[in-house]
């Protein structure tokens, strides 16, 4: 299966919350006061936490092979001042690249590259997550 | 502020790591890939134990960031995951500033950041921009 480039996901809302920064926080052994209290901002790569919003239907599957996946690459980009406790986002998924190479041992290994978009009440794009997929090639190099 | 090329940041050491704290991080984040906290299922799948989400380590690397050039500060976090992370490592987060441009809103200062093994090997690394506003009237 190939999934095309532009495929996009189910549009859903991600309530940002003060708990789940706090507790984000902690798993990141970070003591920063930012993420404390009733203005708490988001840690840089807290956006990852919005799959728990996702409904089915919200990630794009890009169909590689689960066995030869791996996650080569994340990106999050902030397009202004961080999210803070208390915004509701949008959230959509979209795949925006694919593409290939030969892998060290022959065959090809495939990369997609899906982009996470979030935006605020305004409709104004916040904060964008950027996640490199690859799927290794197959053993024994044939592609 | 620390916002010139060549700046350092003071490496930080983290763990060692524990199966507790890749629990903690998969329901923070819900990555509940049962790879990070079944012993058992880990070893029938071929690795010699659970080992750390690499979300985690850049949480991790992250964190350091942060407390270095400012929570409110950060406009871009960019990891690239190279070695799995075992329960017992110690990662030492290092960072340096390697470029400073005029952006709209400031100085806009990238820096280059790395969580190494106690092998010496890089679990994470990553490229990361801070905006700094206030230096914008200097």
């Amino acid at each position: 299966m190939s999934t095309p480039v532009g495929t996009r996901g189910t549009e859903y809302e991600m309530v940002v919350e003060r708990g789940k920064i706090a507790e984000f926080a902690a798993a990141m052994q970070s003591q920063n006061p930012a993420y404390a209290g009733p203005g708490a901002i988001v840690p840089p790569t807290f956006l990852m936490s919005s799959s728990l919003w996702a409904p089915e239907g919200a990630a794009v599957d890009v169909g590689f092979d689960r066995r030869r996946l791996l996650h080569g690459e994340q990106e999050f980009i902030f397009h202004g001042p961080l999210p803070r406790a208390g915004q509701v986002l949008k959230v959509r998924e979209q795949l925006v690249d694919r593409y290939e190479k030969p892998g060290r041992r022959g065959g090809m290994m495939r990369f997609a590259v899906v982009v996470t978009e979030y935006r605020d009440e305004d409709g104004t794009l916040v904060a964008e997550a950027r996640k490199t997929l690859i799927e290794t090639a197959p053993r024994g190099g044939a592609s | 502020m620390p916002v010139q090329v060549g700046e350092k940041a003071e490496a930080r050491q983290y763990g060692p790591l524990t199966t507790r704290m890749f629990v903690r991080y998969a329901g923070a984040s819900g990555d509940f890939n049962p790879m990070h906290y079944d012993d058992t299922l880990a070893r029938a799948a071929g690795y010699p134990s659970v080992f750390s989400q690499g979300m985690h380590s850049a949480a991790l690397l992250a964190s350091f960031a942060v407390d270095w050039l400012g929570a409110e500060n950060v406009r871009r976090f960019a990891v690239r995951f190279r070695e799995q992370v075992w329960p017992g490592d110690v990662l030492t987060c290092t960072g340096e500033i390697t470029a400073i441009s005029h952006s709209e809103g400031g100085l806009l200062a990238t820096a280059e950041l790395t969580a190494a093994r106690q092998t010496g090997g890089i679990a994470v690394s990553a490229s990361a921009d801070f905006l700094f506003p206030s230096l914008a009237l200097i």
